[in-house]
């Protein structure tokens, strides 16, 4: 309970302090600019939280870290829609045909497009009602969620002029964490094959 | 049959100024303290590049005062009430020095404020070089010396989309051209940055192939609305804008526009730019702006002007086609871009 308190906490932060910036009219020359950069930043490194939290628990002994995962990942949604929001509302103002553009033919708005699509119906399977409903087919559908990462990642390198240290960090960290999960397949996979 | 050969110094008539234009001009000007310009400009430059004579500027709604540091009460009133040849007001001075483009402080768009501090502009060395009559190293100050400062208000549209309006100091780059004498086998000139690691952070790593490089083809370069600029806001340039020599060619996206210069290199060859190197496919050698051809990632159609919230339209050659579109008329845009 404690932790899920820090984790609303933690997560909403970045947001509060984003709002109060805003406020404050601390956001720079550029602010549509700025909320949009730091809404997608934020919503990358939740992914990678999301993903972090099963190596998390594999690699200490709180188990229970896993009962924090829905919660991250939905914070994940949460800033990646508001980031798709400022693009949408502050940036281009509902100009439907530059949108349109920008998500048919710019590949990189395209991939970051489609990441949000699957956060989308990650998002709104994650209650428990969906989980039970779905059954088997619920964690196929939630693994989608490496390939939302993964488009995120490359949405980001490729919206950058030069400088890509940042956008690798964050490819780094992904591909350790996708690569925590290779033991894992393997095994399953083995168990499967007696059969 | 006579010819006479126009000489570089000689003056068309058409670039003379019309008493009127330039009484009003003296009356703007004289209210404006240190904002001068040289009476030899041809109409269409003053038209494009300050405000217009006969309107009067001082009169229509005063834009917020500037906030620039050092401006007399007097400065200041005239700045805030400065519009561009398109009515446009001024962008803050806060803005024009906390918000760029300059990697070699860093990458993101407050380091160059933040990390410009350390570079060492006294003594500045200028060296111009190769297909010229009159190789030589300059002291900064023996550089700009012979020319008249002239303060301009120029848009700035950089590659990203987004837009200011700024008031520079500086002197027609054709009048440097005229002064070195460019030999006939002169065709471009290439321009670089300083490359001193110790003092700019951003060039500790290998973002671009420093040291930063741009050119112009040589009637670009001779082109009145090219500037180069040692202030910004009748003040000296601060570092981060460039200091204390920098380009400014205003049909062109920003990256044209470098920064510190160190080197001119008269050549027969089209110089590769930066971010030529960097990315072929998205930053060409031309770079004019141009709201019809799309950079691969992104629309040119329209830009954010800062300060502004809604995007506006991009205007072609950066609202400057009536003075530069001649020079590309026989030229495809698409492939030259």
């Amino acid at each position: 309970m404690i932790a899920k308190c820090l984790v609303w906490a933690g997560a909403l932060s970045p947001a509060a302090w984003l709002a109060y910036r805003a406020w404050t009219g601390d956001l720079g020359a550029n602010p549509i600019e700025e909320i949009q950069l730091a809404t997608g930043w934020w919503g990358l490194t939740f992914l990678v939280c999301t993903l972090a939290v099963t190596p998390i628990r594999r690699f200490t002994r709180w188990k229970r870290v896993v009962r924090l995962r829905r919660l991250v990942g939905l914070f994940a949604f949460f800033y990646v829609t508001l980031h798709f929001l400022n693009y949408l509302v502050l940036d281009q103002f509902f100009a439907w045909e530059y949108i349109a553009e920008d998500i048919l033919e710019r590949p990189f708005i395209t991939i970051g497009f489609a990441a949000w699509l699957i956060l989308l119906s990650l998002a709104s399977t994650s209650t428990t009602g969906w989980i039970r409903r779905l059954g088997g087919r619920w964690r196929q559908l939630h693994s989608l969620i490496y390939i939302a990462a993964v488009l995120g990642a490359l949405h980001f390198t490729w919206k950058v002029k030069a400088d890509t240290r940042e956008p690798l960090v964050f490819a780094v960290v992904l591909a350790v964490l996708l690569a925590s999960r290779v033991p894992d397949l393997r095994r399953r996979r083995g168990s499967r094959k007696p059969a | 049959m006579l010819i006479k050969k126009r000489l570089p110094e000689d003056v068309r008539s058409s670039e003379l100024t019309p008493e009127t234009a330039y009484l009003s001009r003296r009356r703007f000007v004289d209210r404006a303290a240190r904002f001068t310009a040289a009476a030899t400009l041809s109409p269409s430059v003053l038209a494009a590049c300050d405000v217009l004579p006969g309107q009067d500027s001082l009169a229509d709604g005063a834009g917020p005062m500037p906030d620039a540091p050092g401006l007399s009460p007097q400065e200041a009133q005239d700045f805030s009430s400065a519009r561009s040849e398109l009515g446009e007001p001024l962008t803050p001075y806060r803005d024009v020095t906390q918000y760029n483009n300059f990697y070699e402080f860093g990458s993101g768009k407050k380091d160059p404020a933040r990390n410009a501090g350390t570079l060492t502009t006294t003594p500045w060395t200028i060296s111009v070089e190769g297909e010229v009559a009159k190789p030589a190293e300059y002291d900064l100050n023996d550089f700009v010396a012979p020319h008249k400062l002239e303060d301009r208000i120029y848009r700035l549209r950089c590659v990203e989309a987004w837009s200011m309006v700024i008031p520079w100091r500086g002197f027609p780059l054709a009048d440097l051209i005229r002064r070195v004498q460019p030999t006939s086998r002169a065709r471009f000139v290439e321009f670089t940055t300083l490359h001193r690691p110790a003092e700019m952070i951003g060039q500790r790593r290998r973002v671009l192939d420093w040291p930063y490089v741009e050119g112009l083809r040589l009637d670009e370069a001779m082109n009145p609305l090219a500037l180069l600029c040692t202030g910004v806001y009748g003040r000296d340039l601060p570092n981060q804008n460039g200091a204390p020599l920098r380009l400014v060619v205003p049909w062109k996206y920003g990256f044209k526009s470098i920064k510190s210069i160190v080197r001119m290199r008269f050549v027969s060859e089209m110089p590769s730019s930066a971010w030529m190197i960097s990315a072929p496919r998205e930053y060409g050698f031309f770079a004019n702006v141009n709201p019809n051809v799309d950079h691969p990632r992104w629309s040119q159609a329209r830009e954010r002007r800062i300060g502004k919230f809604r995007r506006q339209p991009t205007l072609m050659f950066n609202g400057y086609a009536d003075q530069v579109a001649s020079m590309y008329t026989d030229m495809d845009l698409r492939r030259y871009f």
